[in-house]
């Protein structure tokens, strides 16, 4: 099962790197770190992206990995950029503290 | 073959490592460094897929392009205060339940299908390389998105522009 | 010009001159009422002297006017009934209807046999041979009452106001006999009791005045309420209310005489005699017209002498084809008429009124009428009516020349020895009181006569009854002549300063009373008995002109045999002596020997009370009727309006509070409460879902990987 390395593993490898994502995500109250964890999700849908390419020996999942990353750049630019407006307004990076829109 | 899987493991091995210390660590700076060594990871396993232009793709811009950008809003943003701090959510282990549900679920899937994941037996190198493939398909099948994405990273650097800047 | 087809104006002219009356009247004679009667035909005190004397002058020439336009018109009808009466004389079968339009609309039921009829009414007028005794009676002797009233109320305020009322009087009268059809004759019935209402109240600011005009209307009224019942049932039995289809419905023999009990024929008679009660003033609804004396004098003479109260008469005697079948129906009308005749003569013993005696005398004499149509001589009794019309006319009248000599005093016991100072009035009341007493050659015998003999003889009369008719007759004589002495003979009872004012009335009131005198001697020479064989037929003539109009078959008992004739000749006999003996008690006791009067009046006492107080009847009206229904009829409505009609008007306010108030609770609870339902089940919904809205972004995302884990493990179970 550990070997030869088939395409399970590649999406087993993705799964996980999703999950400490996700985790990231949820549990971390630095949004910096948060917007790290972000990326890591992104890299893990790029993983299962790339095996599937070889698995079917196409390069569609190439292309589209390159557009993943394109808009993962984007979105990372863009989340920084309100960030530092955040920052300048509330003078904390911490999740749970910018919560105006409570009830 | 052992070759194939002992460089899968290792970079497997970078990547995960990378990942769980960017979310575990307090200092952000150490945060960011994990991340670069977990994208240097990916990029690994994607050079060993045969996908030689995102693997260059993956090492200059993630690494080169946003993780610089991070550090930079790291050393711009003040973190010192931030590090002393709690840093975990009061909604961790509702967090870490419902992560661990999921990746049940997936492993499972996975485990049922793992029949149909097999390799197919390696497609016989097309005419050029892996990049000249890529930019076939690119700029003919997909030249539309292509377009669109670049009006997406115009929109970003505007949006970005805008939103860092000091209010006048 | 052919009158026949102009009957329908006859009643018209006079209707012309109420118009006119009522258009212009004021204006041509602006003086107003008087306050009281205080002396026909002597000016008012109360009017001041200044612009009475201007304005009578002015309205002297006013006046003129209105007296001859109003007692104009009436001439211009007698003309037209003498010219239509004579036209009908020589058509062979004496029968003309001329139907103008048909004025009630139909409205189609069934009557009680079930064929189908239609309710209407025309506008139409017969004349046949009753008629046209009535409409020259009412003509005539309404004319020479005009013109009699021009000088009795020649001083009198409300001049234009009295011609207008009798004018349209006479209008109406001559709708009532001329009428074809029941509801027609109704018409001019309830005409001439409004009309009797407005002149008996002329004087309407005297209380007493106006009180009679009530009095009259309301019991007439009553009878009223008999005559439209009987109407509506004979609508619903015949089908039509036609004087023709009726009477030819129940001559053709589908109706069975109802000679045992009582059935719908009976019914309707009684019915409808129990208008001709109401109007005729029979007992017991006759207690109307001594009061009705209140009004002007001419008024009494035309209206509760002469002609309206004849009107019951009349109807009987149009609806004889009734009565015929209907034994016990005309047993009733004798029996009411001989009660009422008798009951009235007794109270007029008594009387020192003297229009009151007449008046009394009148009711007396509209008894034996009734008694004639008892006994189903119909003729004799409209005989009767035509003679009585000339000579109560006559009394009437003349009593008013004796007040107006007095200067307005009515009063007998104040009054005598008038008659060397008034002689015309005087000579001419001898020949009334001579007639009315029945005394043979005057007009009043051979009618009053005749009636005597068919209650003796007829198989419907009764001796009884003969017996009641002969002791009024006996009564009639004495209280007639016992006026005439006490009003005329013996040492005068006046006050000096009125008794030097005696003066005889002015010619144009004293030529109607030789017109009415002659009236009384000669109208009587028409319907001679058959028993005076030695005058020829053409004296019977009244009798032979009514008789296709009246006569349905030989009811009327002539006497035949030679032992009924001698009974005929001995009953006039006795007729003539009685009438004679009371003439002679009556002189006996106001002429001879007056003191007589007073010592028989302390010996009758209680007797001589109760008749002066006329039975008590009227006391007891009020007691049963006016007091009973008035007042307790008064305090019941009054109950009656505060607790239930008030008290509905309460009901409707509580039932309106109480669904105000049930609409402000459902309001409230109801429609608000589902507002506010709705406001707390949204915020009751809302509320676990608020609690979502940390604020954390984080939470947010947590809350989307929870429901991605859920979805998936779904998709996975399925």
């Amino acid at each position: 099962m550990l070997y030869p390395i088939t395409a399970t593993h590649y999406l087993v490898l993705g799964a996980a790197m999703l999950a400490i994502g996700t985790i990231g995500v949820l549990a971390r109250r630095n949004i910096v770190v948060i917007l790290m964890a972000i990326e890591l999700i992104l890299n893990a849908v790029n993983i299962n992206l790339i095996a599937f390419s070889r698995h079917l020996g196409q390069v569609h999942g190439q292309v589209f990995a390159i557009f993943v990353i394109t808009v993962a750049v984007a979105e990372a630019a863009v989340g920084l950029g309100i960030l530092i407006a955040l920052f300048r307004n509330r003078e904390t990076v911490q999740a749970d503290e910018i919560n105006l829109l409570k009830w | 073959m052992w070759v194939d899987a002992f460089f899968f493991y290792l970079f497997a091995a970078i990547t995960l490592t990378g990942a769980v210390l960017t979310i575990t660590r307090r200092n952000a700076v150490h945060s960011a460094m994990s991340l670069i060594l977990s994208l240097i990871g990916v990029a690994g396993l994607f050079l060993l897929q045969r996908a030689e232009l995102l693997f260059a793709v993956q090492i200059v811009l993630y690494v080169g392009g946003i993780m610089v950008l991070f550090l930079f809003v790291i050393m711009l943003v003040n973190l010192d205060q931030a590090a002393r701090m709690r840093q975990f959510s009061r909604q961790w282990w509702l967090a870490l339940a419902c992560v661990l549900a999921i990746l049940a679920e997936i492993v499972y899937v996975l485990g049922r299908g793992s029949r149909v994941f097999q390799f197919a037996p390696p497609a016989p190198p097309a005419q050029g390389g892996n990049v000249e493939q890529v930019a076939d398909v690119l700029f003919k099948q997909y030249l539309v998105p292509f377009e669109l994405a670049s009006i997406l990273l115009l929109a970003a650097i505007v949006g970005s522009v805008i939103m860092a800047r000091k209010r006048v | 010009m052919n009158f026949l087809e102009l009957i329908w104006l006859i009643p018209l002219f006079p209707l012309a001159g109420a118009v006119l009356m009522l258009l212009i009247g004021r204006r041509l004679d602006p003086q107003g009422p008087s306050d009281v009667a205080v002396a026909p035909g002597v000016a008012p005190e109360g009017t001041p002297a200044a612009p009475a004397h201007h304005a009578s002058h002015h309205g002297r020439r006013s006046r003129a006017l209105i007296s001859l336009l109003c007692p104009g018109t009436v001439l211009i009808s007698l003309i037209f009934s003498i010219g239509a009466v004579a036209q009908l004389a020589s058509l062979p079968e004496r029968t003309w209807q001329v139907i103008k339009f048909t004025w009630v609309a139909g409205l189609p039921f069934f009557t009680q046999s079930g064929a189908p009829a239609r309710f209407t009414a025309d506008w139409g007028f017969l004349l046949d041979p009753l008629s046209s005794v009535m409409i020259l009676v009412v003509t005539l002797v309404g004319f020479i009452i005009h013109v009699y009233s021009v000088g009795y109320m020649g001083h009198e305020g409300g001049y234009y106001r009295f011609f207008g009322y009798m004018n349209l009087f006479v209008f109406f009268m001559l709708m009532l006999v001329l009428a074809n059809n029941y509801v027609l004759m109704f018409v001019g019935w309830e005409g001439v009791g409004l009309c009797s209402y407005l002149l008996i109240g002329f004087y309407f600011h005297k209380k007493s005045a106006a009180d009679a005009g009530k009095k009259a209307f309301v019991v007439n009224r009553i009878g009223d309420a008999g005559f439209i019942l009987g109407m509506l049932l004979m609508f619903s039995v015949f089908g039509s209310v036609r004087f023709l289809d009726v009477n030819a419905a129940l001559s053709s023999g589908r109706f069975a005489a109802e000679t045992t009990g009582f059935g719908v024929l009976s019914a309707m008679a009684l019915l409808l005699f129990l208008g001709a009660t109401g109007k005729s003033a029979q007992f017991p609804l006759y207690v109307w017209l001594p009061d009705a004396m209140e009004g002007p004098t001419p008024v009494s003479a035309l209206i509760h002498a002469a002609t309206m109260v004849t009107a019951g008469v009349y109807m009987v005697a149009r609806s004889h084809h009734l009565f015929r079948l209907t034994p016990e129906a005309s047993a009733v009308v004798l029996a009411i008429g001989a009660f009422t005749a008798i009951l009235s003569a007794s109270i007029a013993l008594v009387q020192n009124d003297i229009k009151r005696v007449l008046a009394y005398s009148t009711v007396s004499q509209l008894g034996y009428m009734f008694m004639a149509c008892g006994v189903g001589a119909y003729w004799v009794a409209i005989f009767h009516l035509y003679t009585h019309a000339f000579f109560k006319a006559l009394l009437f009248l003349g009593s008013g020349s004796v007040i107006h000599a007095l200067g307005g005093e009515q009063d007998m016991r104040r009054m005598g020895g008038l008659k060397d100072k008034i002689p015309i009035t005087y000579w001419t009341m001898v020949v009334g009181a001579l007639a009315i007493s029945g005394i043979p050659g005057f007009a009043g015998f051979f009618s009053k006569d005749e009636i005597l003999w068919q209650i003796y003889s007829s198989p419907q009369g009764s001796r009884v009854i003969y017996a009641v008719a002969l002791l009024t007759a006996g009564m009639t004589a004495f209280y007639m002549w016992r006026l005439i002495f006490m009003t005329f003979h013996g040492a005068p009872r006046i006050d000096a300063h009125t008794l030097a004012h005696v003066h005889e009335s002015p010619r144009v009131m004293t030529v109607p009373l030789v017109a009415l005198a002659a009236g009384s001697v000669l109208a009587g020479w028409i319907g001679v008995p058959k028993l005076w064989s030695f005058l020829p037929d053409s004296f019977r003539l009244f009798e032979h002109w009514l008789a296709p109009a009246v006569s349905a078959a030989a009811h009327v008992h002539v006497a035949e045999h030679a032992h009924e004739a001698a009974t005929e000749w001995l009953l006039m006999a006795i007729s003539v002596a009685v009438a004679l003996a009371g003439i002679a008690v009556a002189r006996h006791l106001y002429v001879t020997r007056p003191e007589r009067a007073a010592a028989l009046r302390q010996a009758a006492g209680p007797l001589y009370t109760v008749l002066a107080n006329k039975w008590y009847v009227d006391e007891i009206y009020d007691f049963l009727f006016v007091n009973g229904l008035g007042k307790g009829g008064g305090s019941a409505l009054a109950r009656f309006d505060s607790r239930i009609v008030d008290g509905g008007v309460n009901g409707a306010g509580w039932i309106t509070r109480l669904t105000s108030a049930l609409s402000i609770w459902w309001d409230t609870w109801i429609v608000d409460g589902a507002v506010r339902l709705t406001a707390f089940l949204v915020k009751a919904a809302s509320f676990p879902v608020r609690l979502l809205h940390t604020g954390s972004v984080q939470a947010y995302a947590l809350v989307i990987v929870l429901g991605a884990t859920v979805v998936f493990a779904w998709y996975l179970m399925r």
